[in-house]
């Protein structure tokens, strides 16, 4: 299918959705499903050095984060409309993932891997001790009722719950469009044999600068509208656990290397979860996203994707 | 005002102690991640499961928690055994330690963390001891024995296991593993036995450090968390696979959290591990005493 054609259908695919959501009409929905698409991102974002790559981020949450607080520390000094701040956020989280990179990314995968999750540990520390955005106390971003665009009024969930759904759209196209384009052919040249690549004359090292920038950027702007979100921010929720460790599941089990493997993992576990959420209790549903992720890589190391691709197989024979 | 020596020199000496519990936290990550090249980022949450475990033997039967630690050796020997059996056959075997090992050993410390929050809650734990309280002073030198029992026993477990690697075949097999499979496997060793061993071995250690560590400090479910970093700080700083540089990078961290606290506050000491670990790795990534 040609870009521009899916791009159409994607943005049709976004509106119908919101449209869907709007006629059902009830609150709730935004809210969950604002999470989902959140993680829809989030999945996409670690995929391009994750899945593409295969460089393993643990840090997902600090880059989440770090888009979140530079949208506390404008609300605090200068209040910007969000799709603004979602720009800010992605400049400021692709540079720390521009500068992660350039520290570790020249050594063993490991420590990259390693270096991220420590990251995470210490913007943490960095945050708490930081009185202007509220340190351990956490900050109150209160969302405006509703806003006007283009004439309509929308409730203002429902303008965060859109400009989430571009956002993943945004994300979607660019991961596809990687994954048809040299860039794209590049990083999985690194994934599947680093020094043979860097002995034909591939420029690793740029290549994984470009990767760790793009999805530590993307990570950022899917953080920057969470403080209007959730209206009330403190560094363990913005830091969670959870989002770490769903960014690397819903990848992992989707199937990593296409893009729509996170794209599925994203909407299956993210959907779990907030059924789980409400019926059973917020801790199970992590535990079940840790069973299944294990699970996942042991039994069906190459996701759901992987399955339906072995299942085609065997079917032409 | 002047400078505070005597503060200074405590803060030092606290962190030499400190250094001390941090070599066998780390000591496990020394072998599993420096000789047998697995990235057991799980393993703080062996630790953490540890303690807990001591937290257990010591409030229902009176346990001692070192005596706990020893009990739960071969429970945790036969725990890493299991543990690198999964890991080879799922990763190893199939070239997979990269992108799925990695994703394994995170969602293993993911489950932990959340399934000790669920039986135990978020409350904090401690265990009693008679150690657990009093202080050794010399002039204004403050030894708390809560302290000093964790870094002298850590410190002989580290002498124990340095003997025996460097002594014994096996011992022997496992530095060798990680340098040549092959020729190992021409010496008539099993390179896949050898290897259970020493990870079996590393989560052991997990089972003391967790004693100590419930010793020394209250601890909760992600307390964890704060270890990833210093243990990684610590094995890359000292150079990875030597127990030795083991021992100088836990002191060099050790010394210079605790000198962080004393003078600018506890929540800064996690941000030290940290920049010691993006440090060593862009400047001398083999550590100090790396080969």
């Amino acid at each position: 299918m040609q870009s521009r054609i899916f791009l159409v259908v994607c943005i049709a695919v976004a509106a119908a959705i919101f449209a869907f959501a709007r006629w059902l009409g009830s609150e709730y929905l935004f809210f969950a499903g604002y999470v989902v698409v959140q993680f829809v991102v989030l999945a996409t974002a670690w995929n391009i050095l994750g899945g593409y790559c295969g460089y393993v981020n643990f840090g997902s949450a600090a880059f989440f984060a770090l888009g979140a607080y530079t949208s506390v520390f404008f609300h605090k000094t200068y209040p910007l409309p969000v799709p603004l701040l979602i720009l800010l956020g992605g400049i400021v989280s692709g540079i720390v993932g521009f500068g992660m990179g350039y520290l570790t990314l020249r050594l063993r995968g490991a420590f990259f891997a390693i270096a991220t999750l420590a990251l995470a540990v210490v913007l943490q520390t960095l945050i708490i001790n930081w009185n202007y955005v509220g340190g351990s106390r956490g900050a109150y971003t209160i969302r405006p009722p509703s806003i006007d665009i283009l004439g309509a009024t929308l409730p203002y969930m429902q303008y965060l719950f859109l400009l989430m759904l571009l956002l993943a759209v945004v994300a979607i196209m660019a991961a596809r469009t990687i994954e048809r384009s040299r860039l794209g052919f590049g990083f999985a040249t690194i994934r599947d044999d680093e020094l043979a690549a860097e002995a034909c004359g591939v420029p690793t090292l740029r290549l994984k600068l470009i990767a760790t920038t793009l999805s530590g950027a993307l990570m950022g702007m899917a953080g920057a509208p969470f403080p209007y979100y959730i209206a009330y921010i403190e560094p363990s929720s913005a830091f969670g656990l959870a989002y770490a460790v769903n960014s690397i599941a819903m990848p992992m089990i989707g199937g990593t290397g296409t893009w729509i493997g996170p794209l599925i993992g994203a909407l299956l576990l993210g959907s779990i979860q907030e059924v789980a959420r409400v019926t059973i209790s917020s801790a199970v549903n992590l535990l079940i996203v840790g069973v299944l992720l294990v699970s996942f890589v042991i039994i069906a190391p190459n996701g759901i994707v992987g399955l339906v691709q072995d299942r085609l197989r065997a079917r032409k024979k | 005002m002047d400078f505070p020596v005597e503060l200074l020199i405590n803060a030092i000496i606290a962190g030499v102690l400190l250094g001390g519990f941090y070599v066998a936290v780390t000591v496990g990550v020394s072998i599993s991640f420096g000789m047998l090249d697995i990235v057991n980022i799980a393993h703080p949450a062996f630790i953490i499961l540890g303690s807990y475990l001591a937290y257990i033997l010591n409030s229902r039967m009176d346990v001692d928690p070192v005596l706990a630690g020893l009990l739960m050796l071969p429970v945790f020997y036969a725990l890493g055994a299991s543990i690198y059996q999964v890991y080879y056959v799922s990763f190893e075997m199939r070239g997979r330690e990269a992108l799925s090992g990695l994703a394994f050993f995170f969602g293993i410390l993911f489950i932990t963390e959340v399934a000790l929050i669920l039986v135990f809650g978020v409350d904090y734990r401690y265990v009693e001891a008679a150690y657990i309280g009093p202080t050794l002073r010399f002039a204004f030198v403050d030894l708390p024995y809560r302290l000093l029992v964790p870094c002298v026993l850590a410190l002989t477990m580290l002498a124990v296991l340095q003997l025996y690697l460097s002594r014994t075949f096996v011992g022997r097999a496992i530095m060798a593993v990680s340098q040549d499979q092959g020729a190992l496997a021409l010496m008539a060793a099993d390179p896949i036995k050898i290897k259970r061993i020493a990870f079996g071995i590393s989560i052991a250690t997990a089972a003391l450090a967790g004693a100590f560590l419930i010793i020394i400090q209250p601890v909760e479910p992600s307390v964890g968390r704060e270890y990833i970093g210093r243990v990684f700080a610590i094995c890359v700083l000292g150079g990875l696979g030597s127990l030795p540089g083991t021992v100088i990078g836990a002191m060099i961290l050790g010394i210079m959290e605790s000198i962080t606290a004393t003078f600018y506050g506890p929540s800064w000491a996690p941000a030290v591990s940290f920049g010691f670990l993006l440090l060593t790795l862009a400047f001398r990534p083999s550590g100090l005493l790396g080969r």
